[in-house]
């Protein structure tokens, strides 16, 4: 199995288009940089607006490192799906499209090794992009922008609220943040695996799986209440953004944040759980409809 | 000879369609075993049956007297194959393809084995080149180098001529015959190049529509003296009211713009010299290629265009 890994990660890193995603990524978090070193004052003096003096901050150190990095997740995890799909949609049907799924067939390996090797390299090829995202979002922003604690802007309900969580609690909650990421984005790839085994050509299940995405974005975001109870909870894409939650910090009486704290720790566990059926889901169909599918390419 | 390969009853439906109906052949060790038949008589179907790609909807496969279940990779182990284009990963080299393809096939991988096998199909100076700017038949060789890298006892290539030139034609001819006499590989070989069977195989079956016309030994099959000879003449009327008159007339087919005797091909000089006795001129003596006319005459000339006649 691990022989079978290591040939795929070997053939995805042959391929140009495995490293589409990391340029996208690195392009995106330096425009971001360059933006925010040019201009981010005015940023954050229009997002402070309404805050006063209520923050112990200074103002021209509240554009850090942490911040800028929590600022590019925000934009970048909801496209990072789109990439992931270029190389997870690709595992079979790209086989089949080339003419070597017949060939890689022929050979003395069960059909659950082949694809549990291909799922394992895609879900390694996600954590890579992940973590070279954390190198140029976080860390590279850290070096360009300092270090000091950190402000969150969110919208709870019908209020706007901002956070601030002291520098040196935030570097676990990012650790946590990147793993629930990953857990998300496995997802993804464990849909447009599924996708790619009925497909002789890869455009159809990339193309497939980020219009599945994106219709499920939308209806994760209408807020209707019989939408609230009985579809959005079943939805995959309802959970992506749960990494936000590790920014969420507790409140005493008092409303001074907790450190070390999460808001809603429960919420966060369940749409991981979620988030790991649905990889179970996707993976299981896919494993089982690659064992019964004639090889006619 | 030992029995290595049997098909029973093999059946393959795909919806309403039949394409593989009760196939049943054996293939012993040693064999070149021919796998003769027109375009969709459903020979890719069965090579793809046999090597797992799809699953019979009945029949059963027994590979040296073990029956081959549903997960049994025991066939895949002593199976080297190339199913119609040699395709494989272009981006990469013949050296990383090889590399690749001989360690899923779960033997001890060593630079000079990859090596010892590109030398073999000759492409051991062009292993660091990527496959996209390989020729048909050098990917063709590379593919033959993949299906022998784990020293199988059984090749199957199928349609393994298709879009070589001639020199490649006869390349893959000579290798074949290399496989089964030099290395004792037992060969099944599927074609619609009748020509090529012919020169190479022992054994064949013919197949139609997915059923079995024939099987057995190419040598009995193609009997010379079943031999369909076409013969021109300068009157050829003349030439079927002379014969009609002897010996031959009991050997006659065809017409007089197409004059056929199904005879021994030994027999042919001495029918020539009978009617040049008869002051007829002969303009020619064309026995047709046997093993074409009798696959024609099997599958009830099943053609599909009508032929030209001048």
């Amino acid at each position: 199995m691990l022989s079978l890994l290591q040939i795929e990660l070997y053939k995805i890193s042959k391929r140009p288009r495995t490293y589409i995603a990391f340029i996208a990524v690195a392009a995106i978090v330096f425009i971001f940089q360059f933006a925010f070193k040019a201009d981010g004052q005015s940023y954050m003096n229009l997002m402070l607006q309404s805050a006063g003096d209520t923050f112990d901050i200074d103002r021209s150190k509240a554009i850090n490192g942490y911040f800028m990095c929590y600022i590019i997740l925000n934009t970048l995890l909801i496209q990072i799906p789109i990439l992931i799909a270029l190389v997870a949609g690709d595992a079979i049907s790209g086989e089949a499209n080339m003419g070597t799924l017949r060939l890689l067939l022929t050979k003395p390996i069960s059909r659950q090794k082949i694809i549990a090797a291909k799922f394992f390299a895609s879900l390694l090829y996600t954590v890579a992009l992940l973590i070279f995202m954390a190198i140029m979002a976080l860390f590279l922003s850290m070096l360009i922008f300092g270090v000091d604690d950190m402000l969150i802007f969110r919208v709870k309900g019908d209020e706007s609220q901002i956070l601030q969580i002291t520098k040196d609690d935030v570097m676990w909650r990012y650790v946590a943040a990147f793993g629930y990421a990953a857990v998300a984005l496995t997802v993804i790839a464990a849909l447009a695996i599924l996708l790619s085994v009925f497909a002789e050509n890869s455009i159809g299940p990339i193309i497939a799986t980020v219009c599945i995405v994106i219709v499920c974005t939308i209806v994760s975001n209408i807020n209707v209440p019989i939408i609230d109870k009985t579809i959005k909870p079943w939805l995959f894409t309802s959970y992506l953004v749960g990494w936000k939650g590790f920014f969420y910090i507790a409140t005493d009486e008092d409303n001074v944040p907790i450190k070390g704290s999460i808001e809603n720790w429960p919420a966060i566990r369940n749409s991981l759980f979620i988030l790991l059926a649905h990889i179970g889901v996707f993976f299981g169909a896919a494993v089982w409809f690659f064992k019964k599918k004639d090889i006619l390419s | 000879m030992n029995l290595l390969l049997e098909a029973r009853d093999l059946t393959k439906n795909f919806g309403d369609f039949e394409a593989v109906k009760n196939l049943h052949f054996t293939v012993n060790e040693g064999d070149v075993y021919g796998f003769l038949g027109q375009n969709g008589a459903g020979k890719s179907t069965t090579l793809r049956m046999l090597l797992h790609l799809i699953k019979p909807s009945a029949g059963e496969i027994f590979f040296s007297g073990k029956k081959i279940g549903e997960g049994d990779n025991s066939l895949l182990k002593e199976t080297g194959a190339v199913i119609e284009r040699p395709d494989m990963y272009k981006y990469l080299s013949a050296y990383d393809n090889l590399n690749i393809f001989a360690k899923m096939s779960g033997i001890k991988v060593s630079r000079t084995l990859i090596m010892d096998q590109l030398e073999m199909v000759g492409l051991a100076e062009r292993s660091k080149d990527v496959v996209k700017t390989f020729s048909q038949g050098m990917k063709q060789r590379l593919g033959i180098a993949i299906a022998l890298v784990h020293q199988p006892k059984l090749i199957i290539l199928d349609e393994p001529t298709n879009g070589l030139d001639p020199q490649g034609i006869a390349d893959m001819r000579n290798l074949i015959l290399r496989l089964s006499r030099e290395m004792n590989k037992t060969v099944i070989v599927s074609s619609h190049l009748l020509s090529e069977i012919e020169l190479i195989a022992n054994r064949m079956i013919i197949i139609n529509k997915g059923q079995k016309i024939i099987e057995g030994n190419v040598a009995e099959l193609l009997d010379p003296s079943n031999t369909l000879v076409e013969i021109n003449t300068t009157n050829n009327i003349e030439a079927i009211i002379q014969m009609q008159n002897s010996q031959w007339a009991s050997l006659l087919e065809g017409n007089s713009k197409n004059i056929k005797l199904r005879m021994n091909k030994d027999d042919v000089p001495a029918l020539v010299k009978s009617l040049t006795e008869k002051d007829l001129h002969i303009l020619s003596v064309q026995p047709r290629h046997s093993l074409e006319d009798y696959f024609l005459s099997l599958t009830n000339n099943d053609t599909h265009v009508e032929p030209f006649a001048n």
